[in-house]
């Protein structure tokens, strides 16, 4: 059984359904994030996981106990907040103490503890400093420190990383997952920016209109998506109008190319999808569909090359890599470029 | 052109405002005749009734401001965190002791706690001063739970509460370590408000019959030359230093906020 299991979850608002039907169960140690666009029921999901929100119906439980019936307050729960939520009156050491002493911790192993957590973010020297003499990314590490001082069983974290600047997310995302992994504790991650929840998780959920539309490792999001919110909201995707004249064999015809993507399709026409790293600019071994276009962008962005071409109905994006040896093609050349058909997605439907 | 006519104002306003104090000071130094001396000040705070009564304005202010403190922050915190849209509705009522005058207030004491009543409060004196208490958290609750009100408005009650409780604290817990805390500042300045208003409180404390500071001063006031004088004096350096509290208090608070 799950160290966390989530099921058939479901969140009214008066007459709005905001969580439909969720399904989750993580391992313990598991890092999970939840992505989707905003408004999508996110954090709805996670309030009610710290008991914030009161779920219409479902259950939740941890290590097999149901604690939809317990309070915030009796839940062994860690969070953190997008705007930290640190207590202003309090210094750092007494922040990260606060929910120990609540415990009625005696007073030696606090210290001890708030000396470790101190550690484990890495900001020793700052006990004695009041929250308004940090920076977002230390307050961030300060409110983490304070939520896994009480050794919750699991924390939940809410789009912790969305008030800071750029720079700090990324280096400050790496700090959260080692951290994560370095105490084993079970994490839901709460954002709406793909890179994050990719980069970080051992697996993501997608969530679309309160629903959980896949669930998996980020490679299975990114490269298997299901539904075809997936495959449209992570990473981007070329859209290809194509016609299958051969539904037993999988038959299409994109423009003037024939492919074979080699598993039976519907018949008529249909929309498939290529993600931009699924093309290639002129022929490429293992990539033995060819489509003809005429470029009709140019981006480029240093390392590499962003281009766009019209296959003829369809726009095709894809990026090359930059080779101070060879000059990239203009507006306006006609480009050759190579897929594997096999990989391209059906998104119908 | 202008500048002329607003200083004159101002002039005239200072004039209005001053002219009086310093009348008063000027008279109240003038008990021995032909010559300044505190002798008036001295009369005063030897008389056991200035001292009994002054003590007992200060005791019932300070238990006024406990109960004051008591009743609003976790009220004002409740009807933030739980009712937003009731907070207009509540501000409304916090301000009728602005236009109810007191002496309706405690017309309607008197009738309804009695000694023939279901709850005889003017029955004795702790009850009666209960009573008076109660009265004098009305006055000033208008001012109390703005400030109050003001103070939860500079911190973010709702999210403060959650990472509370999910650390493991109980709405006691939340209210005297977090909340508390972070407002004190401004319940300070509601305190000192309160302590000025109790101290110079004369209708309630008098139709109530207790032996308060107001009703000692518009006896002596009735009935002596220079020592009310003094005497009022005195209660305008009280309630001035009040004032001067509260000011050091916020511009303290400004400072902490500036930095922030
Ligand atoms: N207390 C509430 N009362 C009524 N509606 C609510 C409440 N909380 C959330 N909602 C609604 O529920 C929906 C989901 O909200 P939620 O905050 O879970 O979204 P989210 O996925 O976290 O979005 P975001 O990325 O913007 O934070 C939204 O349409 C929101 O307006
Ligand atoms: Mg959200």
């Amino acid at each position: 059984m799950a160290f966390l299991k989530i099921a058939h979850l479901e969140k009214f608002f008066g007459p709005m359904q905001v969580v439909k039907d969720f399904n989750l169960e993580v391992e313990q140690g598991e890092f999970v994030s939840l992505l989707g666009p905003s408004g999508c029921g996110k954090t709805t999901v996670l309030r009610m996981v710290a008991g914030f929100e009161a779920p219409t119906s479902g259950v939740i439980s941890i290590e097999d106990q149901d604690v939809v019936r317990l309070k915030p307050n009796q839940r062994n729960i860690g969070m953190v907040f997008q705007a930290y939520a640190l207590f202003p009156n309090l210094t750092v050491a007494q922040n990260v103490a606060f929910g120990l002493r609540v415990k009625g911790v005696p007073r030696s192993e606090i210290k001890s503890r708030v000396t470790e957590m101190l550690d484990l973010i890495g900001l020793p020297d700052l006990a004695n400093r009041y929250p308004f003499q940090l920076s977002g990314g230390q307050q961030q590490r300060v409110a983490l420190a304070r939520a896994l001082a009480v050794r919750p069983q699991v924390l939940l974290l809410d789009e912790p990383l969305s008030a800071l600047d750029a720079k700090i997310r990324v280096s400050l995302r790496n700090e959260i997952r080692l951290i994560q992994k370095k105490l084993g504790i079970t994490t839901i991650f709460v954002t709406h920016d793909q890179e994050e929840a990719l980069s970080m998780s051992d697996r993501v959920v997608v969530m679309h209109k309160g629903i959980a539309d896949q669930v998996g490792t980020p490679f299975e999001i990114y490269n298997k998506p299901t539904t075809k919110f997936v495959a449209t909201f992570v990473g981007t995707l070329n859209i290809i109008e194509a016609e299958v004249t051969d539904p037993a064999a999988g038959q299409v015809r994109i423009g003037a190319t024939t492919a074979t993507l080699g598993r039976p399709l519907p018949k008529g026409k249909i929309t498939l999808a290529a993600r931009p790293e699924m093309v290639s600019l002129g022929t490429v071994p293992g990539r033995a569909t060819l489509l003809k276009g005429r470029v009709i962008d140019v981006d480029f962005l240093g390392s590499v090359i962003r281009l766009r071409a019209d296959i003829g109905g369809s726009v095709l994006a894809f990026d090359t890599f930059n080779n101070p040896n060879i000059v990239p093609p203009a507006v306006g050349d006609e480009v050759e470029m190579a897929l594997n058909a096999a990989d391209l997605l059906l998104i119908d439907g | 052109m202008n500048r002329i006519w607003s200083w004159l104002a101002l002039s005239l306003g200072l004039v209005y405002f001053f002219l009086p104090l310093i009348a008063t000071v000027e008279f109240s130094l003038k008990m021995r005749r032909g010559e300044y001396s505190f002798d008036a000040y001295r009369k005063v705070l030897e008389d056991p009734r200035f001292q009994e009564t002054f003590s007992y304005s200060v005791v019932m202010a300070l238990f006024t401001i406990a109960f004051g403190v008591l009743l609003v922050v976790p009220t004002a915190y409740w009807v933030r965190l739980k009712l937003p849209r009731l907070r207009p509705a509540v501000e409304f009522v916090t301000l009728l002791p602005l236009v109810i005058p007191a002496i309706v207030v405690v017309f309607g004491y008197i009738r309804l706690y009695n000694t023939s009543s279901w709850l005889p409060l003017t029955g004795s004196a702790t009850g009666t001063n209960l009573l008076l208490m109660f009265g004098y958290a009305m006055l000033s609750l208008p001012y109390m739970y703005r400030a109050v009100d003001t103070g939860l408005r500079t911190i973010d009650v709702a999210t403060l509460t959650e990472a509370a409780q999910s650390l493991g604290a109980g709405w006691i817990t939340i209210l005297a370590r977090v909340i508390l805390p972070n407002v004190l500042i401004a319940v300070l300045s509601g305190a000192f408000l309160t302590f000025a208003i109790v101290i110079g409180e004369f209708t309630m404390a008098a139709l109530l019959n207790r032996p308060a500071f107001g009703p000692y001063l518009q006896l002596m006031g009735a009935n002596r030359a220079y020592e009310p004088a003094a005497l009022a004096v005195i209660a305008f350096a009280v309630t001035w230093a009040c004032m001067g509290l509260i000011q050091l208090i916020t511009r303290f608070s400004k400072h902490t906020k500036a930095a922030r």
